[in-house]
């Protein structure tokens, strides 16, 4: 395993040099999310998406939507849209579910996400400024939006995060060369 | 017996006087998702934004367009003593248009010292025998009340505005509002744009605030309004106009409203 390495690393040097842009895109993104534990009559766990919107606002890129998929007949489906601003940025033009991207809802405590330079997802975004978006919304509770701004390919390791107040705790960031 | 007539009344009061009541579909959301959703309306004539403080409307005239075009039929439809309910289940995704239109022509005419009433359509007037009645005034009238709602993604096919009377063509979707931005809405007045129309505009829960907060807009040159949407709820849109372009020649005046429910989502 280490020989491999070693011996592959001159290559990936040359193909540094050769093209540095291709390569730079290549990074890795990982998010942490941390579900708050509610202290409410009636506790269901919230749908949450997490996406990275383009600078224009209209095209987004989806990375998750966790929702109720174990319901008969895609029942759970009936409440995807009150996740508003997800719904109004791409979720509605989707057919669910969809492969890599849809989930079963989680509960309460840290989650972690990962996607690598080999996701599809970041294999096809360009150069530029993005943000990130989490939402979350909670039946017979309240929604919350954060949103994290980032730059794509990071220029150096990065982690930027944010903090809900009701819905989400923290939300945080990492971008890895 | 005694109901009907009172119906009768406040429909005919309505129709000659348009300001005198505000007449409204409250759809019981406009954006839906999932596989068949189910819409459920409440339909009102009264004077409070969104609350049922008068009459039920009458749905006679109500036509559910699909999204494919096609007309579909309301299921549980209800008349209560002061609204009338419908479900209509949304098993097309695209937008939906609900329309209930009310036309016709009202006659008031003197008979042996008596005011008499008579109301029916351009082809029963001639019928009716009342054209050369005493002191006989015609007048026409054509009101549309419109709502849209949306199973999964908005689409514009229903959105075509009729040829027919005042009407709206949408330029922003219906179901696509949100607060803080702008939508664009074009009125036209038998298919042609209509300049210099007041538009009205009013946020539902009117019982719970002093001030009407009404936003009164009137039409370009292409007959459109910019409206800016200040927070987020259930809007209630009307306008009216009158002319002399009257479908016999013993009405002397159309009168024509148009009145339309909006959700603008936070």
């Amino acid at each position: 395993m280490y020989r491999f390495l070693f011996s592959s690393l001159p290559v990936l040097w040359l193909a540094l040099f050769v093209l540095p842009v291709n390569f730079a895109v290549a990074a890795e993104m990982q998010i942490e999310i941390d579900i708050p534990k509610l202290d409410v009559a009636e506790y269901h766990r919230p749908y949450i998406a997490l996406w990275i919107e383009h600078p224009d606002k209209r095209a987004v890129t989806h990375l998750s939507v966790w929702y109720d998929t174990a319901m008969k007949n895609g029942g759970g489906e009936e409440w995807l849209k009150d996740l508003r601003q997800w719904w109004r940025r791409g979720g509605r033009d989707l057919s669910m579910p969809v492969d890599g991207i849809s989930g079963a809802t989680r509960p309460a405590g840290k989650h972690h996400l990962r996607f690598g330079s080999d996701h599809a997802v970041l294999a096809k975004l360009t150069a530029g400024n993005y943000v990130l978006v989490v939402e979350a919304v909670r039946e017979v509770g309240g929604r919350e939006v954060l949103n994290i701004p980032f730059q794509w390919p990071p220029k150096e390791i990065v982690s930027i995060s944010a903090k809900g107040e009701r819905e989400l705790g923290l939300v945080k960031m990492t971008l890895n060369q | 017996m005694k109901k009907k007539v009172f119906l009768l009344c406040s429909v005919l009061l309505l129709s000659f006087s348009a300001q005198a009541h505000r007449a409204w579909m409250l759809p019981s959301a406009t954006v839906f998702s999932g596989k068949e959703p189910w819409l459920t309306v409440d339909a009102v004539i009264g004077n409070e934004l969104f609350y049922f403080d008068h009459v039920p409307m009458q749905l006679t005239g109500l036509t559910i367009t699909a999204p494919d075009g096609t007309t579909i039929q309301p299921e549980n439809s209800a008349k209560g003593r002061l609204r009338s309910v419908f479900d209509v289940p949304l098993k097309q995704s695209g937008t939906y248009r609900l329309t209930v239109l009310n036309q016709g022509l009202f006659a008031s005419y003197e008979e042996n010292g008596e005011t008499k009433r008579w109301r029916g359509t351009a082809d029963s007037f001639a019928q009716a025998g009342i054209a050369d009645k005493k002191a006989l005034k015609v007048l026409e009238m054509m009101s549309r009340i419109e709502t849209f709602v949306t199973s999964g993604k908005p689409d514009t096919r229903t959105l075509s505005a009729t040829k027919q009377g005042l009407a709206l063509q949408p330029i922003t979707h219906p179901n696509d509002l949100a607060v803080n931005e702008a939508a664009v809405f074009q009125f036209l007045l038998d298919g042609k744009p209509l300049s210099d129309l007041s538009v009205s505009i009013i946020l539902g829960g009117t019982r719970y605030r002093d001030k009407t907060e009404e936003q009164i807009l009137t039409t370009d040159k292409e007959g459109k309004i910019n409206i800016r949407w200040t927070s987020a709820g259930m809007y209630f849109l009307e306008t009216d106009y009158k002319d002399d372009q009257t479908s016999i020649k013993e009405a002397k005046e159309r009168r024509l409203s148009y009145s339309a429910t909006f959700e603008v989502l936070p």
